[in-house]
C-alpha cells in the first residue's frame, strides 16, 4: 500500500491543478475557494480534511452564529459569570470559593443511526468538556424527545439510548438527576438526545483552552485513535484519499466509559498538581479541532508531528488520524520541565500519553508525517474564521392559520364524570406517565451528594459537605409552544426551567441551551430559529441570567418535515445549604394548598389538546418574566424561611398533574376546592405560565399570605393534603391507587 | 481511639469516596487503599467499594481479584481481617472464593437503581452487629450483574449454617422498595463466610448514611458503627 507521492505543502503548490474531493467532505464550492485564497494555493489532503470538519455547521455554527452573538449583545450584567460563552463550557461563581461549569450538548443524530453507542458518546463528550475546564463532573442530566411512544420505532430508539446513557454515566460514577423525556410524531425519524453535565472546582483551577509558551509540550492522552467516527462531524469520505484502504468506516463513535473514568481521574490528578497550561479535549473533529483550537485561543504557533500520535490501526491515513473521532481522548499543554511528571500520572492510571507536538514563536499550526510537512495553516482560519451565513428566514405562510385554530374552542368536558375520565386519560399519556421504568436504569446515589433527583422540578447536588452549599439543575424546552410561537416558546422554556429550579429553592444564576431545529436552509427553519434565539436573549436578560454557552444541533429533519422547533434550556442555581431545599412530594396530612399565580384560560399546545383532541393550535400560554422573577422569589424565601414543605411548578398538564405527581410521591391524598372566578376544567388543566403550587403547615400560613400580599403575588387558598384520593370538590374524587395504576402502567407497557 | 478502616480503589471503583465518606460518619478513620500496592497500611478492616472495576470487562471482579492489593486482602482475610464487599467488591470477594457463588446479570437485563427493603439475617458477623436479627432496612441498590446464583449444594449450605447474611424482601409492592430486583436465588442479598468476617452484599449501605442525601434514609449506617464497635472492643 504506497501512498505516493506524500501531498506535503510543497507538493501542493507545485500541483494546483490537483482535483481534491471537497464537495465529497462537505464543503461548498465557494467555501472551498475561500480556503485556496486563504493558503495562496490548493490545500493538501490533510489541511482539506481540517478546513472540512472544522467548518462544518456543527463545529463552525456557520449558520447559526448570526443570531447567536445577540447572548453576547444582550448580555445581563452578572458577577456570577467567571467564563463565558466561546470556551469548552461556561463557568459560574456559586459562592463560597467554588465555580461550577455546566453545559448541554446535542447527540440526536448518531442517536437515531445507533441509539446505544450514539447517546453514550453523547454523555461521554459533554463530560470531557467539563473535565477540560479544570472541574470534577458531579452530575449529568438528558433531555430526551422521541417519536410517537407506540411507534414501533421508538421501541428499537428508546431502549437503547437510554441504556447507552446508563451504560456510560453508570460506569462513570455520575449521578443521573434530571432531565425530560417527551414523545411526539415529529420527533420520529430525527430523536433528540441531549446531554448535560455539571462540575464544580474551586475558582483558582479554572483551566482553559489554549497553548501558551513557546517549547511548552503538547501531549496526546487518553485512548488510542482509531477509524471511528471519521467525519461525524462532516461526512464519511475517507477512502476518496486512498483507495487501496478499508473503505466506510462508521460514522458513529465507539464508547469505552471505564478509559473515560480513567482520564477523569488522571486529568484531575494533573490539575491538583498544577500540570497543565491549557487543555482541550478531542470531540467533534478530534485532532483537527484540539490543535487548531488550542493553537488559535493562544499566543503562539504549534508543530505537531502526527507520527507519534499512538494508533489502534496502522494503516490510518494522516487526514483519518485528523478527522477521526475516536472517544476517550484530550490533549494538555504541559512545560517542559512538568511533562515527566505528566506522564507519570498518566501511568498511573494506566492511561497512554504520549507527546505529539510542541508550541512555537509562530503563528502556524504545522503538522508533520513522515518527515513532510502536510499542514502548514493560521489555526484562526480553521477554528474562528470560518464562513458566516445569512441565511434568508420568512414566517412561514402557515403560521398565521395554525395560531388562527385556537385549541380554546375545543370541547370540553362538561360533567364531573367527563373531567375525571379527562384526568385519567392525562395522568397516563405517555408524555405525562412516570418515567421511572428510563430513570430507574440511571444512578442517581453515586458520589453519595445527591440531594434531589428525577422526578422532582429540579436535581440538586451538595458542593460543599460542611456548609450544606448545593447547585440545582432543570432542563425544560416544549417544541409545541414554539412551533405555535417560537419566540414565546423559547421564554417559556426558559421561564419553566427558571421556576423549576426556584421551585426546589434554589436561587437560580445562569444557562446553556441546546437549540434542536430542522434544516437552515428552509427559511421557515431559519425564522423559527432567529425567533427563538431572540425570544431567548430578551429573556435571559430579563431574568439576569446569562447564557454560558450550548449548543446548536440543525438538520434534525426528514425530507421536508422538520422537527417541531426545540430549544431545550438548562438553568443553573445555587442554593446556600441543601437543608433547605423543598421536594415535590407532600409531607403531611392537613397542610394547606397554595396556588401561586393568575390562572387564564390557556389551552394552545397544552398536554390536554394533544391528548384528548390530539390538537396543536391557537397561542402559548403568556409569559411574564418580571411575574416569573416575583414568583422564583417567593419560593426561595418560603424555603429558606421554613414556610412551605412541598412545591411543584406547573407546566404541562396544569394544577392537576402537579397535584396528583405530588400526591403519588408523598402517598397522601388531597380535597380541592375549585377557586371564585374559575371554572373547574380551567382550574385543573389550564397551562398559564408563572404558576405552582406549595403546601403550607397550618402554623405558617399566616405568615405565608402575608408575605405574598406584600409583595403582590396571588395567592390563592385551593385545599388541604388529606386522605388517599384526589378529590375535586363537587366534581369528582381519584383514589391514590387508581391514579398511580394509571401514571406507573404507561410506559413499562409499551417498552418494557 | 478509633479503627483505620482501609477502602480500595480499582480503575473504575465508583463508591469508593463515598464509602470513606461513610466510616468517617460513622466515627472510624477512612485509609485510602491502591490496587497496584500490597500494602494494606496496617488498616483494621477492609472494603471493596462499588463500581466497574476494569470496566467490568471480562466478567464482573474477575480482573480486579488478581490485582496486587488482592493478594494481601485474601490472605488476611482468611487470617480473621474484617473485610466488606459492596457491590462490585462483592463480586470481587465471589472471583476470589473468599465468598461462594458468583452473580450474573440482572435477569431483566436492564441496569437498575432503586430503594431496596432488607430483611437482615445474620446479626453476628463482624459488619451485621448493630442490626438486629430479623430487622427490615431499605438500602438503595443499583447494579447491572446482581443476580445471585451458587449450586443447589452451597445454597444449603448457606442456608443451613446461617451463612445468608441479608435478603430481598419480596411481599409488597415494588413502589415501596418490594421485590427480588434481579433473580436472586433465595432472594439473596448478601451474605457472610462461615467466620463472619467476611461480608459481600449487592446493596449499597454507603449512600444510606445522611438523613437529606440520596435515599434520604440512615439504615446503611449501621454497616460502619459495627465493625467500628467490634474493633474497638477487641
Amino acid at each position: 500500500m504506497s501512498r505516493t507521492p506524500l501531498d506535503t505543502v510543497e507538493h501542493a503548490a507545485a500541483t494546483p491543478d490537483v482535483e481534491l474531493p471537497w464537495a465529497e467532505l462537505g464543503l461548498k464550492k465557494d467555501e472551498y475557494e475561500r480556503v485556496v485564497e486563504i493558503l495562496g494555493r490548493r490545500p493538501t489532503g490533510a489541511e482539506l480534511a481540517m478546513y472540512s470538519v472544522m467548518w462544518s455547521e456543527h463545529c463552525s455554527y456557520k449558520s447559526s452564529k448570526v443570531h447567536l452573538r445577540q447572548f453576547g449583545e444582550k448580555a445581563p450584567r452578572s458577577d456570577a459569570l467567571l467564563v463565558g460563552i466561546g470556551e469548552n463550557a461556561g463557568v459560574v461563581d456559586v459562592g463560597q470559593g467554588y465555580a461550577v461549569t455546566f453545559k448541554v450538548e446535542s447527540h440526536n443524530h448518531p442517536s437515531y443511526v445507533e441509539p446505544y453507542q450514539g447517546a453514550a458518546t453523547g454523555v461521554g463528550g459533554i463530560v470531557r468538556d467539563i473535565i477540560a475546564m479544570g472541574a470534577r463532573p458531579v452530575a449529568v442530566v438528558d433531555p430526551l424527545r422521541f417519536g410517537a411512544a407506540d411507534h414501533p420505532d421508538t421501541k428499537r430508539v428508546l431502549p437503547g439510548v437510554v441504556a447507552g446513557i446508563g451504560g456510560y454515566g453508570n460506569c462513570l460514577g455520575l449521578p443521573n438527576i434530571g432531565g425530560e423525556v417527551v414523545f411526539d410524531a415529529c420527533y420520529q425519524g430525527n430523536p433528540l438526545v441531549n446531554a448535560g453535565a455539571i462540575g464544580v472546582m474551586r475558582h483558582e483551577d479554572i483551566h482553559l483552552a489554549k497553548a501558551s509558551g513557546a517549547g511548552n509540550k503538547v501531549i496526546l492522552y487518553g485512548a488510542r485513535t482509531g477509524g471511528d467516527g471519521i467525519g461525524g462531524a462532516s461526512i464519511l469520505a475517507s477512502e476518496t484519499f486512498d483507495d487501496a484502504k478499508p473503505s466506510k468506516r462508521p460514522a458513529v463513535q465507539v464508547g469505552d466509559p471505564f478509559q473515560e473514568k480513567l482520564l477523569i481521574e488522571c486529568t484531575l490528578e494533573a490539575f491538583k498538581e498544577k500540570l497543565v497550561v491549557g487543555i482541550q479535549d478531542l470531540g467533534a473533529a478530534g485532532l483537527s479541532c484540539a490543535t487548531s483550537e488550542l493553537a488559535s485561543n493562544g499566543s503562539g504557533g504549534m508543530r505537531v508531528t502526527l507520527d507519534d500520535v499512538p494508533l489502534r490501526d496502522s494503516t490510518l491515513s494522516p487526514e483519518e488520524i485528523l478527522m477521526s473521532e475516536s472517544q476517550e481522548r484530550m490533549c494538555a499543554v504541559v512545560e517542559p520541565e512538568k511533562v515527566d511528571r505528566f506522564l507519570e500520572i498518566c501511568d498511573k492510571w494506566d492511561v497512554i500519553a504520549t507527546v505529539i507536538g510542541e508550541v512555537t514563536d509562530g503563528d502556524r499550526l504545522e503538522i508533520f508525517w513522515h518527515g513532510g510537512k502536510i499542514v502548514d495553516v493560521d489555526p484562526r482560519t480553521v477554528a474562528h474564521e470560518g464562513p458566516t451565513y445569512e441565511r434568508p428566514y420568512a414566517r412561514p405562510s402557515w403560521q398565521d392559520g395554525l395560531q388562527a385554530d385556537d385549541a380554546n374552542k375545543l370541547p370540553r368536558p362538561a360533567t364531573g364524570e367527563e373531567l375525571r375520565d379527562q384526568v385519567l386519560k392525562l395522568v397516563s399519556s405517555p408524555n405525562q406517565a412516570s418515567k421511572k421504568w428510563i430513570t430507574s436504569q440511571y444512578d442517581h446515589f453515586v458520589q453519595g451528594n445527591t440531594v434531589l433527583a428525577q422526578p422532582e422540578d429540579s436535581g440538586m447536588i451538595r458542593i460543599d459537605e460542611e456548609t450544606g452549599l448545593g447547585v440545582a439543575i432543570a432542563t425544560d424546552g416544549n417544541g409545541r409552544y414554539a412551533k405555535l410561537d417560537p419566540y414565546t416558546g423559547a421564554q417559556l422554556a426558559l421561564a419553566e426551567a427558571y421556576r423549576n429550579v426556584a421551585t426546589t429553592g434554589a436561587r437560580p444564576l445562569a444557562i446553556s441551551d441546546c437549540l434542536n431545529f430542522g434544516s437552515p436552509e428552509d427559511p421557515a427553519v431559519m425564522w423559527q430559529f432567529a425567533e427563538a434565539v431572540r425570544g431567548l436573549a430578551d429573556g435571559c436578560l430579563q431574568l439576569g441570567t446569562p447564557v454560558t454557552g450550548g449548543n446548536v444541533s440543525l438538520y434534525n429533519q426528514t425530507g421536508e418535515a422538520a422537527i417541531h422547533p426545540t430549544p431545550v434550556v438548562a438553568v443553573l442555581g445555587v442554593i446556600d445549604d441543601v437543608a433547605r431545599r423543598t421536594p415535590v412530594a407532600f409531607q403531611e396530612e392537613g397542610q394547606l394548598l397554595y396556588l401561586l399565580g393568575d390562572t387564564r384560560e390557556e389551552f394552545g399546545g397544552s398536554a390536554w389538546s394533544q391528548v384528548v383532541h390530539d390538537h396543536l393550535g391557537g397561542l402559548p400560554p403568556k409569559v411574564d418574566l418580571e411575574r416569573e422573577r416575583l414568583l422564583a422569589e417567593i419560593l426561595i424565601s418560603a424555603s429558606r424561611d421554613g414556610m412551605i414543605d412541598s412545591a411543584h411548578d406547573l407546566s404541562d398538564g396544569g394544577l392537576v398533574q402537579a397535584v396528583v405527581e405530588s400526591a403519588l410521591l408523598g402517598r397522601k391524598g388531597a380535597r380541592l376546592v375549585v377557586p371564585d372566578g374559575l371554572d373547574a376544567f380551567t382550574f385543573l388543566f389550564s397551562e398559564s405560565a408563572g404558576r405552582a403550587v406549595v403546601a403550607v403547615p397550618r402554623s405558617e400560613e399566616v405568615r405565608f399570605n402575608d408575605m405574598c400580599g406584600a409583595r403582590g403575588l396571588p395567592a390563592t387558598r385551593i385545599g388541604v393534603v388529606d386522605g388517599d384520593s384526589v378529590e375535586v370538590q363537587g366534581a369528582f374524587a381519584l383514589p391514590l391507587t387508581e391514579l398511580s395504576e394509571a401514571h406507573e402502567a404507561t410506559i413499562p407497557a409499551l417498552l418494557a | 481511639m478509633t479503627a483505620r478502616i482501609g477502602v480500595v480503589t480499582f480503575p473504575g471503583s465508583l463508591d469508593d469516596r463515598d464509602t470513606r465518606r461513610a466510616i468517617r460518619l460513622a466515627g472510624a478513620e477512612p485509609v485510602a487503599l491502591w490496587h497496584k500496592d500490597k500494602d494494606l497500611k496496617q488498616v483494621d478492616a477492609v472494603v471493596l467499594p462499588g463500581g466497574f472495576s476494569y470496566g467490568d470487562y471480562l466478567r464482573a471482579g474477575a480482573i480486579s481479584r488478581f490485582s496486587p492489593v488482592m493478594e494481601t486482602v485474601i490472605e488476611q482475610a482468611r487470617s480473621g481481617l474484617p473485610v466488606l464487599g459492596i457491590c462490585n467488591g462483592f463480586q470481587v470477594l465471589t472471583e476470589a472464593h473468599l465468598l461462594p457463588g458468583g452473580m450474573l446479570g440482572n435477569d431483566h437485563l436492564h441496569f437498575v437503581c432503586r430503594d431496596q427493603k432488607l430483611r437482615v439475617e445474620n446479626a453476628e458477623t463482624a459488619w451485621t452487629g448493630d442490626y438486629r436479627r430479623g430487622q427490615e432496612i431499605n438500602i438503595p441498590l443499583k447494579n447491572m450483574d446482581g443476580r445471585y446464583v451458587a449450586d443447589q449444594y452451597t445454597l444449603d449450605r448457606l442456608e443451613a449454617e446461617g451463612l445468608v447474611a441479608f435478603r430481598y424482601l419480596v411481599d409488597g409492592a415494588a413502589a415501596d422498595g418490594y421485590g427480588n430486583p434481579n433473580g436472586s436465588l433465595n432472594d439473596i442479598a448478601g451474605i457472610t463466610n462461615e467466620a463472619g468476617n467476611v461480608v459481600g452484599l449487592m446493596p449499597h449501605p454507603e449512600h444510606a448514611v445522611e438523613p437529606l442525601i440520596g435515599s434520604g434514609r440512615t439504615d446503611g449506617l449501621p454497616f460502619f458503627t459495627s465493625i467500628l464497635k467490634k474493633l474497638v472492643n477487641a
